[in-house]
């Protein structure tokens, strides 16, 4: 039951791996980060019941953190990147 | 009652499942990006929800149980903050959203 769980979940993490792939836009690439991370959490909580281990379920929780910290400075960094060029777009002419 | 707790919790982990690969297939085979994020922000959290519930079902009431909903309370803390954030930078950089099919217009 575990194991199935586990395997439709890989299922999953392998397609966002192919829109990370094949996304046209970076935002593509960061939405299926984003969306890989969230899967991975999963994998482990329920990887964590398959082996009978229930501290995975402590890395599980640190993983949601650490995935949405990850996210948000990513995009702190696309925000300053655009803005610099905006900046410079307004001084120039 | 054992038989009716393994039951739910192999249809909540069933239907998690069919949630995570219809939003990993809605990823892929949608074809503008702010689609693509409404097709995996609303199946991240659906199937975190369920997968979480079936494996909070086998714990029982215990410390595991508690660990889960501090992962489910997190997940759905910061999935759809981090959507929003991304929606908001992609409009902010100019990523026009696909407003109508132009055969269709």
């Amino acid at each position: 039951m575990y194991a199935a769980t586990c395997v439709a979940i890989l299922i999953v993490m392998a397609l966002a791996l192919l829109r990370a792939i094949l996304g046209p836009t970076a935002f593509d690439r960061l939405l299926a980060v984003n969306m890989f991370g969230t899967k991975t959490v999963l994998f482990i909580a329920v990887f964590g019941f398959l082996t009978e281990r229930p501290d995975f379920l402590d890395i599980a929780l640190v993983y949601a953190l650490v995935n949405f910290l990850g996210t948000i400075a990513v995009l702190r960094f696309f925000e300053r990147k655009h803005l610099a060029a905006k900046t410079e777009a307004e001084e120039s002419p | 009652m054992n038989l009716l707790i393994d039951s739910l919790t192999m249809v909540c982990l069933a239907l998690g499942c069919f949630l995570g690969l219809t939003g990993g297939i809605g990823i892929y085979r949608l074809p503008d990006f702010f689609t693509r994020l409404h097709a995996s922000s609303v199946t991240d959290s659906a199937c975190a929800f369920l997968i979480l519930f079936g494996l909070a079902l086998q714990a029982g009431w215990s410390l595991v149980t508690i660990k889960l909903g501090l992962v489910f309370f997190f997940l759905v803390l910061s999935s759809p903050t981090a959507s929003h954030a991304l929606a908001k930078t992609a409009l902010n950089s100019n990523q026009q959203p696909l407003l109508g099919r132009e055969d269709k217009r």
